[in-house]
């Protein structure tokens, strides 16, 4: 097919127009949806048009956002085809008409016979020997049920393991989150489930849920509204990027000032906000920050050394309270534990410096935007969002701890223009029957390299890519897998029954484990599996989900999934279905009623089932961010309330409206049983043993995260040219005399090694980073990480993926990398 | 006439151009437009696009744009990190030509390293201005940053797609670059031309 890069066509006035929210990042922009008959094409003309825009004359800046990556030909399976353009929209109040580069290419990714992402799973399949085969869903379920119930009735649900996502967008929403938690906590029963990215059954956030703060507990409008950000160990240009550049620029270069003049009178700043980054590394977002704000002495960067998190905030909150700066009245009606925290939590600033490596003027100078009370008596409005950088820090549960202190003992939560916020990684989606296991959850990474589980499901996820000590886990799996692929190599002629017997007797009595891997694409993870079940994602599928101020919207189908795939909801179905089936041909009532109610004919279906019955009296307990009001919305609603959704908890459905919920506690009632908000005592302690030894022994710091041009595993990203010839292997950034040091140069391949693993990466200088520092990308398919991560983790198991060291030698170069590869600064500089 | 190829080194590209060369050496689709469009003069784009009227859309059926070829400028005066701006294919549509001070792909002049760009940002169509510093093209409203260097990749930022290249051409006897093609959709339109 010529590639034809140089016009768009246009869709005719009469084109099919629905709403779609991007499937990636947390903050969930607007995009419209226009599908027509491929044979036809709209005119130029605003009549000529469904986008009504005059396409005679050029258009001037700003004026749309139309590239030919939002373009694409789809095939239906009825064999016609359509022409599909995939644009933000401009009404959308999340996103005001912005793309960013990852939802900018959402037509692109679109599933085509002859298109760039054409190895989508289409079928079920099964690897036979050597190789795999297409198979039917009967075929496929009656192999995975009959294994699952041989397993289940005669070792118990401990040895049915699952890897399953627990979010909202692509890979997620409630209906699938409901159709996989029903299947799991209510069918198996089993606890022994890893979540998404980490390896145990918990949250990111357990802390702040536990001190009575929801972590997404404000709207994006109230970035535009603070006086000051507080931005810590988050990159929100490159990972969470219109809620930065839609909300966050605006009030940093002094556009919102009247707006919060308008909303607050004398208690505001009445001029451009200011923002504080919490950060080892000076980020592209702290770089775009300094370029634009009003005034550069309106930013600041506490760089503070790598893991030492906790002494800071402990300090700030120290010298906060010495000031006498904390809302005594608030803490005294609205929250407990305060003096208790403060006594184990008290650090000088002179310590917290030492600590740090922050200068004490320094934290003098944070400490008093963000918290010392104006000359006109009022306490300023202080937004503290964290990411990744303190959720995947140094002991995940006390430093989210020290973080929420801060905002309790301020009053910075529940006032317009506040807030104690998570930023958000993908978008959010959770309905599910409660979790049957204890907290702290079972460590299930562990489990499986010790030989434990007979059975693993990973379910929209790639551990392989993504989990911590990745390379021990991998090397578990993959030779447990090859137990059973050798005795399946040998099963010639076998019939289903032989089949299960054979796997059966391999994952019993041989130490092997059965995986199965449901997604879109054969992933990494697949290296290990033994069984694929194509699924399906937006668009293909009519799905809901939330973003990071709980807006949900839906996005509606407008082309079906390749093959035969299916919502990750019905496959959920197809198999306790199946189960179901082999019980009640046993006469096991018990049984088949705990597989019983999935009879769902559509992801509607299941989401009537889930979201819309939690907190009802006839329903069983589930576990819902919909809450208790969740029966109020219904698809008919929702695709009437269009991009801009509804925030949940839903309030009310009122003048054809679902009204919903900007800001929680403005009441100064928290998520606690007594309604008070509790603060937690979090000593700073150091390092933890096994990540020390690492900083001890080897000489970079591997900082690690996101570039804003790869989503997530790079599951699609992989597939075009714009990432794969810009990242063929993923980036480390240098600092420039290090690399003089190990005769690197940019576009060189390096090894980065030490006690946990090996991998390779591909040199990129940059002189923003420090010596003794590095920076590499995470999660990507083509050089893992988490090769490198410990296999630390806090008391609820989670990770610490940013806390490693190793060191870095060079093996190579490929001289197409320099040739077509920039190595320019990624740093915008003004 | 010295016509060089104008993608040696950029083979991905390579059945793109020699479809589009092949038409034009038949003499099918492109006669050459002798458009007053070279202004050639200062080193920062500063203006936004204007609202001119565009030609009408090809015929259907057509593989390739009827695109002018126009002479932009000479090559000796050009300075390494010293741009210059002209209007093509069109003057609705501002561009910008640079001497990048290494062969690149893509590049023409004796040297190999002369580039040209359409100077509408690919994301939103602010215009672009050139870091002589950090040797890059970047866009003041959303932070796009490319490389020219580098076939106008997308080195951070929103942008979906690298900024439009306009393919040259190289006239060694009369030392005349030559804009040939737009690869990449020009910003604000439904086609280049």
């Amino acid at each position: 097919m010529p590639r034809v890069d140089d016009r768009i066509a246009l869709p005719p006035a009469d084109a099919q127009k629905t709403h779609m929210t991007c499937h990636f990042c947390i903050v969930g922009c607007g995009y419209h949806v226009y599908t027509w008959p491929a044979h036809r094409e709209g005119g130029r003309g605003p009549e000529e048009n469904a986008l009504k825009q005059d396409f005679r004359a050029q258009i001037g800046s700003l004026g749309l956002t139309f590239t030919t990556a939002m373009q694409n030909q789809i095939t239906d399976r009825d064999g016609r085809q359509h022409r599909v353009l995939v644009l933000p929209d401009k009404e959308c109040v999340v996103n005001k008409g912005l793309s960013s580069v990852r939802g900018g290419r959402m037509a692109q990714i679109l599933y085509t016979p002859d298109g760039l992402t054409n190895d989508r799973l289409k079928h079920p399949r099964i690897y036979r020997g050597d190789d795999w085969g297409d198979v039917s869903w009967d075929y496929a379920m009656a192999i995975y049920a009959s294994l699952a119930k041989r397993i289940l009735d005669s070792s118990g649900p401990n040895q049915i393991m699952f890897n399953a996502f627990d979010h909202g967008g692509a890979g997620g929403g409630f209906e699938n989150t409901w159709g996989s938690g029903k299947l799991m906590f209510t069918g198996f029963q089993t606890k022994m489930v890893r979540i998404h990215n980490r390896p145990a059954y918990n949250s990111e956030v357990h802390s702040s849920r536990d001190m009575g703060v929801s972590e997404l507990n404000n709207s994006y409008e109230d970035a535009q509204l603070a006086d000051v950000i507080l931005a810590i160990g988050t990159n929100p240009f490159e990972a969470q990027t219109n809620y930065f550049l839609a909300h966050w620029l605006p009030n940093l270069q002094g556009a919102t000032v009247e707006a919060k003049a308008k909303r607050f009178g004398d208690q505001t700043d009445k001029s451009a906000g200011k923002i504080i980054f919490v950060d080892p590394r000076r980020t592209p977002s702290v770089a775009v920050a300094e370029a634009v704000a009003d005034g550069k002495d309106n930013v600041l960067h506490l760089d503070l050394q790598p893991g030492t998190d906790i002494a800071l905030f402990n300090g700030l909150l120290t010298h906060v309270v010495d000031q006498s700066w904390h809302d005594k009245e608030f803490i005294a009606a609205s929250t407990t534990g305060f003096d208790q925290a403060m006594a184990k939590n008290r650090l000088s600033l002179e310590e917290t410096s030492r600590i740090t490596g922050i200068s004490v003027d320094k934290l003098k100078k944070a400490a008093a935007w963000l918290f010392q009370p104006r000359s006109s008596g009022y306490r300023p409005r202080s937004m503290t969002v964290y990411e990744k950088g303190a959720i995947w820090g140094n002991d995940n549960y006390k430093l989210i701890s020290t973080i929420v202190n801060l905002g309790l003992a301020t009053h910075n939560l529940g006032r317009r223009g506040t807030g104690v916020c998570r930023m958000g990684g993908h978008q959010e989606g959770y309905t599910r029957p409660p979790y049957p296991g204890p907290r702290p959850a079972p460590y299930i990474d562990r489990e499986i390299i010790r030989g434990n589980g007979q059975m693993f499901t990973v379910w929209a996820c790639n551990p392989f890519q993504t989990t911590l000590n990745a390379e021990e886990f991998r090397e578990s799996v993959l030779r447990r897998s090859r137990i059973v692929k050798d005795e399946l190599a040998r099963a010639r002629g076998a019939t289903t029954d032989q089949m299960v017997d054979i796997i059966y007797n391999a994952v019993k009595k041989k130490g092997g484990l059965f995986v199965t891997s449901i997604d879109l694409y054969p992933v990494k993870v697949a290296e290990a599996a033994h069984l694929l079940l194509p699924a399906a994602h937006p668009g293909e599928m009519n799905l809901t989900s939330m973003n990071g101020e709980r807006r949900m919207r839906l996005s509606e189908k407008f082309m079906d999934p390749p093959g035969t795939a299916k919502p990750d909801c019905l496959i959920a179905a197809e198999i306790a279905n199946a189960i179901k089936a082999l019980y009640q041909a046993e006469g096991k009532a018990e049984m088949v009623k705990r597989f019983s109610g999935f009879d769902w004919k559509s992801e509607e279906d299941a989401f009537n089932d889930g979201f819309r019955r939690a907190g009802q009296k006839e329903a069983p307990p589930i576990d819902s961010q919909g809450g208790g009001t969740g029966h109020l919305v219904t698809y008919e609603r929702l695709r009437a309330m269009g991009n801009d959704g509804v925030q949940l908890p839903v309030v009310e459905y009122k003048n054809d409206k679902l009204v919903g919920t900007e800001m929680l506690y403005q009441d100064g009632k928290f998520s606690t049983s007594d309604g008070k908000a509790k603060f937690l005592p979090a000593p700073w302690k150091g390092l933890p043993t096994p990540v020390k030894a690492q900083k001890d022994k080897y000489r970079f710091w591997i900082n690690n995260g996101r570039v804003n041009a790869v989503w997530q595993t790079g599951y699609h990203d992989k597939h075009l040219t714009t990432v794969k010839g810009r990242y063929p292997l993923a980036p480390i950034e240098l600092n420039p005399d290090d690399a003089r040091d190990l005769k690197v140069v940019s576009g060189d391949i390096v090894e980065v090694f030490n006690d946990y693993g090996s991998t390779f990466a591909m040199a990129y200088l940059e002189k923003d980073i420090k010596p003794g520092h590095t920076f590499m990308m995470f999660g990507y398919y083509n050089g893992v990480m988490g090769n490198l991560t410990t296999d630390w983790v806090d008391e609820n198991a989670i990770p610490y993926y940013k806390g490693t060291w190793a060191n870095i030698r060079k093996v190579g170069d490929v001289a197409e990398y320099r040739r077509l590869i920039s190595f320019r600064s990624r740093r915008y500089r003004r | 006439m010295a016509t060089e190829s104008v993608l040696v080194d950029f083979p991905a590209m390579s059945t793109h151009i020699s479809r589009r060369r092949f038409l034009r050496q038949g003499g099918t689709a492109t006669a050459a437009v002798a458009v007053a469009g070279c202004s050639g003069k200062g080193s920062q784009p500063e203006k936004q696009p204007e609202p001119g009227p565009l030609p009408s859309p090809p015929p259907p059926n057509t593989l390739s744009l009827p695109y002018p070829e126009n002479d932009v400028g000479k090559a000796r005066p050009l300075v390494v990190g010293k741009p210059q701006t002209f209007q093509y294919p069109d003057s609705s549509s501002p561009c910008i030509m640079l001497k990048v001070g290494e062969p690149v792909p893509g590049g023409v002049g004796r040297d190999r390293d002369i580039v040209a760009y359409s100077s509408l940002c690919s994301h939103q169509g602010c215009p672009v201005v050139y870091d002589e510093q950090e040797r890059v093209l970047k866009c003041p409203c959303h932070f796009s940053i490319f490389d020219p260097a580098r076939a106008g990749q997308v080195v951070c930022g929103q942008a979906t797609v690298q900024l439009p290249r306009i393919v040259l051409s190289y006239d060694e006897s009369k030392d005349t670059v030559r804009a040939v093609g737009v690869d990449g959709l020009i910003y604000g339109r439904a086609s280049n031309v």
